[in-house]
């Protein structure tokens, strides 16, 4: 509660909403709380995921501070975790950043969606929410947004939805590269990557061209494994992605 | 030196993304075909980074007994299927290899 409720009186002197008129603080720290409560139940399935992501990224020889940064620079799960698979395979930095930036593509979408509830807000206010803007903090935010007529806190709500999430994966990651000496070292941590991979992957297959994406996805990523420089995955998922498109345009004609 | 680099372009090109509608909004409309597109961008990119894990050891192809990741992985798969739950998927995947290793 003390970090959270610091955090507050500092935008408080912020005052970031830009009208100049001082913000109503009950009303605000009500709506930065209530998205802090609704944000944690999915911190259960994000805190197991940092401890980890904090575990793998060493054993792929990164240092601990670069361990800790990269959750604070590129704050996406799935990307860090292939980013940390590609650097214990020596692949080129170029490979690794092309991969991080096509994962956390999606993020194009989250933005659009939800672009015409933050308009009104100053540029410090978009830029701060831009940052904080992540699968889990969208979800609850976008649920917000879209069930309230009146949107004047709808930032603060989004607020406390974000730096909740933040502060969990901070704190995960740290614990993970705490631990991650202290497992026995026949433990197989190379492969809770691809099983945190499926725990995301399976829930979103939802419809049946999602599924046919990820089967085309697969079966060139085998195909392609031998292409240079690790690129056979990056590959393989584009070509999964333009099949759907295509399969996409073709049902609707 | 090639962390750091990653780090700060990795970072600066997903920060681009999260502010890009966000900022642009009036500015630009998200076309109908890119919208469409980047619905599969999760299943594509997580099937393309989990099928080599789970079918290629060494190398080489392997459908087989003895390749315990991949049953693992199928185990894993069935688990998310029926419980939907991110924790049961990871932990009977764990669970699977250390009985296995134990066994074998």
């Amino acid at each position: 509660m003390i970090p959270f409720c610091s955090l507050y009186i500092c935008l408080e002197f912020l005052d970031f909403d830009g009208v100049g008129t001082r913000l109503k603080t009950q009303e605000s720290l009500y709506a930065f709380l209530e998205g802090v409560r609704d944000e944690t139940p999915l911190l259960f399935a994000v805190v197991p995921f940092g401890v980890i992501y904090g575990i793998t990224a060493l054993e792929a020889g990164l240092t601990k501070l670069q361990t800790q940064l990269m959750s604070c620079i590129v704050f996406g799960g799935s990307s860090q975790f292939a980013a940390s698979k590609l650097f214990a395979e020596a692949a080129p930095w170029s490979v690794i950043v092309l991969t991080v930036a096509i994962i956390n593509l999606r993020h194009f979408l989250y933005s659009a969606s939800i672009a015409p509830y933050t308009q009104r807000l100053s540029f410090g206010w978009k830029a701060l929410l831009a940052y904080l803007l992540t699968d889990e903090a969208y979800v609850v935010a976008i649920n917000h947004y879209q069930k309230q007529q009146e949107h004047s806190y709808g930032h603060l709500y989004f607020l406390g939805a974000g730096i909740a999430l933040w502060t969990s994966w901070q704190l995960s990651t740290a614990a993970g590269i705490a631990l991650g000496k202290m497992l026995p070292p026949e433990w197989p941590l190379d492969f809770f990557l691809p099983l945190t991979f499926i725990a995301i992957l399976v829930p979103a297959l939802k419809s049946h061209l999602s599924i046919i994406v990820a089967i085309i996805a697969g079966v060139s990523s085998l195909l392609l494994y031998g292409l240079p420089y690790k690129l056979g995955p990056i590959v393989a998922a584009l070509i999964g992605i333009m099949s759907g498109f295509v399969l996409e345009v073709g049902k609707r004609q | 030196m090639k962390v750091w680099l990653v780090l700060f372009l990795g970072g600066i090109l997903t920060y681009l993304t999260r502010l890009s509608f966000i900022y642009l909004f009036d500015l630009w409309e998200i076309p109908l075909w890119l919208r469409k597109s980047l619905r599969y961008v999760p299943p594509a990119v997580l099937s393309a980074l989990i099928a080599p894990e789970l079918f290629i050891r060494s190398g080489q192809f392997l459908i087989s007994f003895e390749n315990m990741k991949l049953l693992a992985g199928v185990v894993a798969i069935v688990t998310a299927i029926f419980t939907k739950s991110m924790f049961w998927t990871i932990s009977s995947g764990i669970i699977f290899m250390l009985t296995y290793s134990i066994l074998m």
